[in-house]
C-alpha cells in the first residue's frame, strides 16, 4: 500500500495557476477553438510527415510518383484533347497548358480523396485519444503540398524546356495554392465528417473526382466556355485556381479577375460550410465510427 | 474520504447514455427509406418505436484531490471504460460536467498512434505529438524516454520489428514522461516483465508526489492495491463504494455473485426435462461459506443441480458437467462414478459435484450439464451456470499482469541440498 498522504512536490503549480477544463455535454454549433488547434500544431505536422515517411517508404520510385501521375495524365490529354480533338490552349503548347493545370488539380484531386478518408484512416487515434479532430483533415491537406513541390519544380523544367521562363508573375501561384488548400479542407473536411457516418461518401469520391476534372478548365480553356457562362464556371473554386496558375506561368492574357473572384468566393463559402458541418458531427464522431 | 486538499478532478453528475440497436454503421439509403416510413406515421400522429437505451454512466460524482492517485474499479460492463472516455474527451458525456485544474494527460491503451513502419524514435516524437507534447518537450525528454524504456540499440529500429516487451516499455515511457497535471491510465501492466512493471508502479508514485494527479482505471486488484490509497467502485454506471483501496476492493469482491448467472431456479412444472428427471434449480455454492458471494480460485465450491424424479429407482441417469472458461477452452468434463447413476429416489434429489480449490485458474467459466441413459444424450443445456472465479491476489509476488495458464493449483515444492556425489 502506497501512503496516502502525498504532499504536493516542489515542482508542482499553486492550483490557482493551472487552465481549468471544463467537459460537458454540447449543444448544436460550436465555435471553431482556434486556440487549441495551434496549441496541436506540432501534431499536424508529425501527422503529415509521417504518411509521407509511410507512403513512400518500400517504393521503387518514392517521390517520382509526385511527377509521374501529372506527366502521364498530361501525355494523354496531350494526344486525345490536344491532338485528336484540337482544343485551343490559348496559344500556347497543349502540353504546356494542360501539365501547368494538371500540377495543381494532382494536388487537389489527391489531397481531397486523402482529407475525405483522414477520419476513418485513422480510427484507432479517433476512438482512443483526445486532441483536436479537426487536426486529421488538416494534416491530410497540408501533406499534399510536399508532392505539389516536387511536381511544381518539375513543371518549371518543362516550362525551362519549352523556353518559357517564369516572370515575377509567377509568385501568384502562392496565393492560388493557398486558394486550392482552403477549398480542400472545406470540402475535404464536412466530406470526411459525413463519412463516419455514411461510408458512401468515400465511395462517391472517385466519381466526384471525375466529374469534377471536366467540370474544371483543366484539358481546356476557361475562354472556351460562352461569357455569360464564365462566371457559374467560377463557382469551382478550381476553375479559378487552374486559370490563375496558367495566368501566373504561361501568361496567357489579362488576370481573370471575374473568375478568380468568384472562385476565391466559393471557396471560403465552402470552407465555412465545411468546418461549420465537421464541428456538428464531431462530438459523435468516437461513438459512430 | 474527504479530502481538505484542492480538487484537480471534479466529476458532477456524470451520465452517457447510448442508443440500442438504432444508432451504429447505417449507410444512406437505410437513413433515407427510414426516415420515408416515418413521414406518413408522423402525419397520423404516430411515433417511431424508440431504441432501447442504455446508461453507461447513471450519475457518477466524486472528487480527486491533487496529488492523489485513485483507482477505479468495476466489473466488465460497470462504465469504468466509458469514464474514462469521457474523462479523456474522446466521447461527449449526455449529461452532467466534468472539471479539471491542470493538463490532462491520456494514457488509454499500449500503442495507440504507433506506426509499425516507423522507427522507435520516430514513434516517440508521434506519440508524443498525439498526447498534446510540443517538440520541444519532448525533445527535451527523449532521453529519458529512451534510458526508461531500455530500447537505446533499436531506437532507429522500425516498431514492427520490436518485441511485445520493447514495443509496451515504448509506449508506457512515452506517457509516463507527458508533462501533464493529471494522468488517466487504463490497465497498461498487462504486459510486461515484472521488472518493468515495478518501475512503471514507481514512476506513477513519483509522479503523485511530484504533484500529479492520477486516475488508474483496472480490474487489476493486486496493481490498484499497490498503487492507490483510495478507490471508487462502479456499478451498472454508478459510484457504489468510494474510500480506502482495501475496503473498496472487499466491496468489489463480494459483488462477484451479481451478473453471471450462479444461481438457476425453475417454477415447479416448468424446469427443463431429461428422462424422468426434472431440473428445479442449479447453483455454484462456496463450500466453506455458501451464503457468500465472495468467490475466488483459492477457495473450493460445488456445483448443485436438484430435480423432480418421477421414475423408477432403478431407471438409470448420469449427469455430466463440462466446464469450458472465459477463453473456449473446456477445462474437464465430468461425472459421477458408476455407483450414483441408479440412485434416484421418487420425489426431490440433489446431486453435488465439489471442486476444489486452487485448482482453477481466475476466469469466468460455463456450466453446460448434459443428461444420459444408457449412453443416449436426454437433455443438454449448455451455459446452465456462467460464474466468474476472481483473482485472490495471493501468490503474485510482485507480478500485476494477467496469471497464465488454464489452472492455477498450488503444488508441493521442496528444495534440498544434495550431498556431494562420490566417485
Amino acid at each position: 500500500m502506497a501512503d496516502s498522504a502525498i504532499v504536493p512536490g516542489p515542482d508542482a503549480e499553486p492550483p490557482h495557476l493551472l487552465r481549468e477544463t471544463v467537459i460537458r455535454p454540447t449543444k448544436g454549433w460550436r465555435s471553431l477553438n482556434l486556440g487549441e488547434l495551434y496549441l496541436y500544431r506540432d501534431l499536424m505536422t508529425f501527422l503529415a510527415w509521417r504518411d509521407l515517411k509511410v507512403r513512400y517508404q518500400q517504393t521503387l520510385l518514392g517521390g517520382a510518383w509526385a511527377i509521374l501521375q501529372p506527366l502521364a495524365t498530361m501525355i494523354v490529354f496531350t494526344f486525345v484533347f490536344g491532338k485528336l480533338a484540337k482544343l485551343p490552349s490559348d496559344g500556347v503548347p497543349y502540353p504546356l497548358f494542360s501539365l501547368t493545370a494538371l500540377v495543381i488539380w494532382t494536388y487537389f484531386s489527391q489531397s481531397l480523396t486523402a482529407t475525405v478518408t483522414s477520419l476513418i484512416n485513422n480510427t484507432q487515434l479517433v476512438e482512443k485519444v483526445y486532441f483536436p479532430r479537426l487536426i486529421l483533415p488538416m494534416s491530410s491537406t497540408i501533406r499534399g503540398l510536399a508532392d505539389l513541390a516536387v511536381a511544381f519544380a518539375f513543371l518549371l523544367l518543362v516550362l525551362a524546356f519549352y523556353g518559357v521562363w517564369p516572370t515575377w508573375q509567377a509568385l501568384a501561384v502562392i496565393p492560388f495554392t493557398l486558394l486550392a488548400v482552403i477549398a480542400t479542407i472545406g470540402i475535404g473536411s464536412g466530406l470526411a465528417a459525413i463519412n463516419v457516418r455514411f461510408r458512401d461518401v468515400r465511395q462517391m469520391m472517385p466519381l466526384l473526382i471525375q466529374l469534377w476534372l471536366f467540370a474544371t478548365p483543366v484539358a481546356y480553356p476557361a475562354s472556351m466556355a460562352p461569357a455569360e457562362w464564365r462566371a457559374l464556371l467560377g463557382l469551382n473554386p478550381m476553375a479559378g485556381v487552374v486559370e490563375g496558375y496558367r495566368w501566373a506561368l504561361l501568361n496567357t492574357g489579362p488576370f481573370p479577375l471575374e473568375l478568380v473572384a468568384i472562385s476565391t468566393a466559393s471557396a471560403l463559402v465552402m470552407l465555412v460550410v465545411g468546418l461549420a458541418v465537421f464541428r456538428r458531427i464531431e462530438n459523435s464522431f468516437a461513438d459512430i465510427i | 474520504m474527504k479530502n481538505e486538499r484542492p480538487w484537480a478532478i471534479r466529476v458532477d453528475n456524470l451520465t452517457k447514455r447510448y442508443r440500442l440497436g438504432g444508432a451504429g454503421r447505417v449507410n444512406l439509403r437505410q437513413t433515407i427509406t427510414q426516415t420515408a416510413k416515418r413521414i406518413p406515421q408522423a402525419l397520423r400522429g404516430e411515433r417511431a418505436p424508440r431504441p432501447e437505451d442504455f446508461w453507461a454512466l447513471n450519475g457518477v460524482s466524486f472528487d480527486v484531490a491533487r496529488g492523489e492517485i485513485v483507482g477505479v474499479l468495476g466489473h466488465n460492463g460497470a462504465g469504468k471504460s466509458t469514464l474514462l472516455k469521457i474523462l479523456s474527451q474522446i466521447t461527449e458525456p449526455t449529461g452532467g460536467e466534468v472539471r479539471f485544474r491542470g493538463h490532462v494527460g491520456s494514457l488509454l491503451e499500449v500503442g495507440t498512434g504507433f506506426h509499425p513502419e516507423l522507427s522507435g524514435r520516430d514513434n516517440i516524437f508521434l506519440n508524443g505529438a498525439i498526447l498534446g507534447m510540443s517538440r520541444q518537450q519532448i525533445a527535451r525528454r527523449f532521453d529519458e524516454i529512451v534510458e526508461f524504456a531500455e530500447v537505446a540499440e533499436f531506437i532507429d529500429t522500425p516498431v514492427k520489428r520490436y518485441s511485445s516487451g520493447m514495443y509496451t516499455r515504448l509506449a508506457f515511457a512515452v506517457a509516463a514522461h507527458l508533462e501533464t497535471d493529471i494522468l488517466l491510465i487504463d490497465e497498461v501492466l498487462a504486459v510486461g516483465d515484472v521488472a518493468f512493471q515495478q518501475k512503471c508502479l514507481a514512476r506513477m508514485g513519483e509522479l503523485a508526489h511530484g504533484g500529479r494527479t492520477v486516475l488508474f482505471v483496472s480490474h487489476n486488484i493486486a496493481a490498484i492495491q499497490t498503487l492507490c490509497p483510495r478507490s471508487i467502485l462502479l456499478r451498472r454506471g454508478q459510484v457504489v463504494a468510494d474510500g480506502r483501496t482495501n475496503d473498496v476492493v472487499a466491496s468489489y469482491l463480494h459483488a462477484g455473485g451479481e451478473g453471471p448467472a450462479r444461481v438457476r431456479r425453475w417454477e415447479s412444472g416448468t424446469g427443463p426435462t431429461g428422462g424422468p428427471a426434472r431440473l428445479v434449480s442449479a447453483q455454484i455454492i462456496p463450500t466453506d461459506s455458501p451464503d457468500s458471494d465472495l468467490l475466488d480460485c483459492t477457495m473450493p465450491f460445488m456445483v448443485a443441480f436438484e430435480y423432480d424424479w418421477s421414475g423408477a429407482p432403478q431407471e438409470p441417469l448420469r449427469f455430466e458437467i463440462q466446464l469450458v472458461n472465459g477463453d473456449g477452452v473446456m477445462v474437464f468434463d465430468t461425472c459421477p462414478p458408476e455407483t450414483l447413476w441408479r440412485q434416484h429416489h421418487p420425489g426431490r434429489n440433489r446431486v453435488v459435484c465439489h471442486i476444489p480449490g486452487d485448482l482453477l485458474n481466475s476466469n469466468e467459466y460455463h456450466v453446460h450439464l448434459v443428461l444420459r441413459q444408457n449412453d443416449q444424450e436426454v437433455l443438454s443445456l449448455p451455459d446452465v451456470l456462467v460464474f466468474e472465479l476472481l483473482d485472490s491476489g495471493r501468490d503474485r509476488y510482485g507480478w500485476f499482469g494477467k496469471w497464465e495458464g488454464v489452472l492455477r493449483p498450488r503444488f508441493d515444492w521442496q528444495a534440498q541440498a544434495l550431498p556431494a556425489a562420490v566417485a
